[in-house]
């Protein structure tokens, strides 16, 4: 198999898996599984796939980083174009279905509920991640350019889960899944550039001693 | 002179009779996707369990179509049994609800402690439809099976100290596994002012549609408020008191922002997180809106006359 031929199946593979957490919910809908409440169900589906989306597309860097794998990397702009999908289809859910374009009331979530502005900026940030996630955009800004703007989506995960957090009413345990591994990514980004700084660290200190050698001599 | 001729047959033609239903036609259309999204459940289910003997029924729900006997028993907030809506029903089995006792205590001249199946005997069992109100903005119709609470509070005899009612769920990790996780400071307590608890809507239930109580519904006495959110509720209670102090209640306690003690349903003070002007009625697709009280200020609003309800909510 060529290795053109490998890439195409992974990403049929992560597509269609990826696909499966909707497929569920249509029909779970259609078969009557969605419980008494099946917009706030629907709802909530949508919002814990969204945030398992913005995860997974943090692990690949990572995952090639630290353990070497490239393949990973191969699907993370899919990943994040799922998550930019879920989170859409999440919001559209909320205002369009649940509140049914209650203007008056989804003014008023922007306005004054903290948890509200937290999700919808969210969402906010990734689109310009999935409007850039095309090969033209990252030429066009540069590579260097268009890395800084998508690390945003650490941002969006962070406010993704604060918004989890303070959704549940006093049961965290889920929400602190999330913010587990999003606080292992960030570790898993952070913990190699700080070694790398501090190896760097002796050296600027041998450079000092050595001009002061000279000196001393 | 071109004459026009039609090119469509008589048969061809859509019948009069749905032409002229059009629009009907489309409706039923789109009624037809939205009832995909509504829950099967909303409106079915056989009761189960053994029967109460009920004395008489009053409806307080305005003549509104009852929630189904799944849903009721089936989407349940019982933090004990489970934080997911479907875990309370699933978790139930394992609460023992005889034998039972309830103490009452306190400022009462007549403290005792009583078992559930003399306590149910105290005075006749009537049926009350009421509406429920969630917090999280859901809402049901409900036919309750129980006495009111004002009933049991004369027969005790409050001494003039008590100003306050208590109510304590039971604590026992091993029958409301929920307990084993601190998500909630347990055991669960809810509380009333006095004149809130002899108000004649307040129930003491023993019972849903005719049926013992499940588990999962506060099993084997609870207490039912309709004019206030459900938390406050408290379910399988153990213990009942009377006190000069305002109880410390599980849900203030938790987030005192958003869960007054009162916790009157009022469309017009919001949860920090969501409004509460429109609520969801399960079964139904559109919100619908939320009223004073949960439609009982005609009876109720009297007990809170000269209090300010946005700081004492």
């Amino acid at each position: 198999m060529t290795p053109r031929a490998r890439i195409r199946i992974l990403e049929a593979a992560t597509f269609a898996l990826a696909c499966v957490p909707l497929a569920k919910l249509v029909a779970d809908g259609l078969l009557g599984g969605l419980g008494a409440n099946p917009i706030q169900v629907v709802l909530d589906r949508l919002g814990f796939w969204t945030l398992s989306f913005v995860i997974l597309s943090l692990a690949p860097t990572p995952a090639h980083d630290l353990l070497g794998l490239a393949w990973p990397v191969r699907i993370r702009r899919m990943l994040g174009l799922f998550a930019f999908s879920y989170a859409t289809l999440h919001l559209a859910w909320y205002a369009g279905v649940d509140q049914f374009f209650e203007w008056s009331v989804l003014a008023a979530d922007v306005r004054k509920r903290k948890f509200m502005v937290v999700g919808f900026a969210a969402w906010l940030l990734l689109v310009p991640l999935a409007v850039t996630s095309t090969d033209r955009w990252v030429r066009r800004l540069g590579y260097v350019r268009w890395k800084r703007l998508h690390r945003l989506a650490y941002v969006a995960a962070l406010l993704g889960v604060v918004h989890f957090v303070w959704r549940v009413k006093a049961d965290l345990r889920r929400p602190s899944w999330f913010a587990a591994a999003l606080a292992l990514l960030l570790a898993a980004r952070l913990v190699p550039r700080i070694a790398a700084w501090r190896a760097r660290r002796p050296r600027a200190g041998a450079r000092l001693a050595k001009g002061a050698g000279p000196g001393a001599a | 002179m071109p004459t026009w001729r039609p090119d469509l047959g008589e048969a061809e033609a859509t019948p009069e009779a749905l032409w002229l239903r059009r629009r009907e036609l489309l409706a039923l259309g789109a009624a037809g996707a939205v009832g995909l999204l509504l829950p099967r459940d909303a409106a079915g289910g056989e009761p189960g369990g053994a029967t109460l003997a009920v004395a008489r029924t009053v409806e307080k729900a305005g003549g509104e179509a009852r929630t189904g006997w799944d849903a009721v028993t089936g989407y349940n907030n019982f933090y004990e049994l489970g934080t997911e809506k479907d875990e309370p029903a699933r978790n139930a089995g394992s609460l023992r609800t005889r034998p039972w006792t309830v103490a009452i205590e306190g400022e009462v001249k007549r403290p005792q402690t009583v078992d559930v199946d003399d306590l149910l005997r105290w005075f006749p069992l009537e049926e009350r439809v009421y509406r429920m109100r969630c917090v999280e903005a859901w809402s049901m119709v409900i036919p309750w099976v129980g006495f009111p609470l004002g009933d049991l509070v004369r027969r005790v005899d409050p001494t003039s100290r008590a100003k306050y009612v208590a109510f304590q769920t039971l604590l026992d990790p091993a029958q409301l596994p929920g307990q084993k996780r601190r998500v909630l400071d347990w055991p669960y307590v809810e509380g009333l002012r006095i004149d809130e608890a002899v108000h004649p809507l307040a129930l003491l239930a023993f019972g849903v549609y005719g049926r013992v109580l499940p588990g999962q519904n506060g099993a084997p006495v609870r207490l039912v408020v309709p004019w206030k959110y459900g938390f406050k509720g408290a379910k399988s209670i153990v213990r009942i008191r009377f006190q000069e102090q305002q109880p410390r209640t599980t849900w203030n306690l938790s987030a005192p922002s958003e869960y007054g003690f009162y916790a009157n349903v009022n469309p017009e003070v919001d949860h920090p997180r969501w409004s509460q002007a429109r609520e969801r009625r399960i079964g139904e697709f559109f919100r619908r809106r939320t009223l004073p009280f949960n439609g009982y200020a005609d009876e109720v609003a009297r007990l809170y006359a000269g209090m300010d309800l946005r700081q004492s909510f």
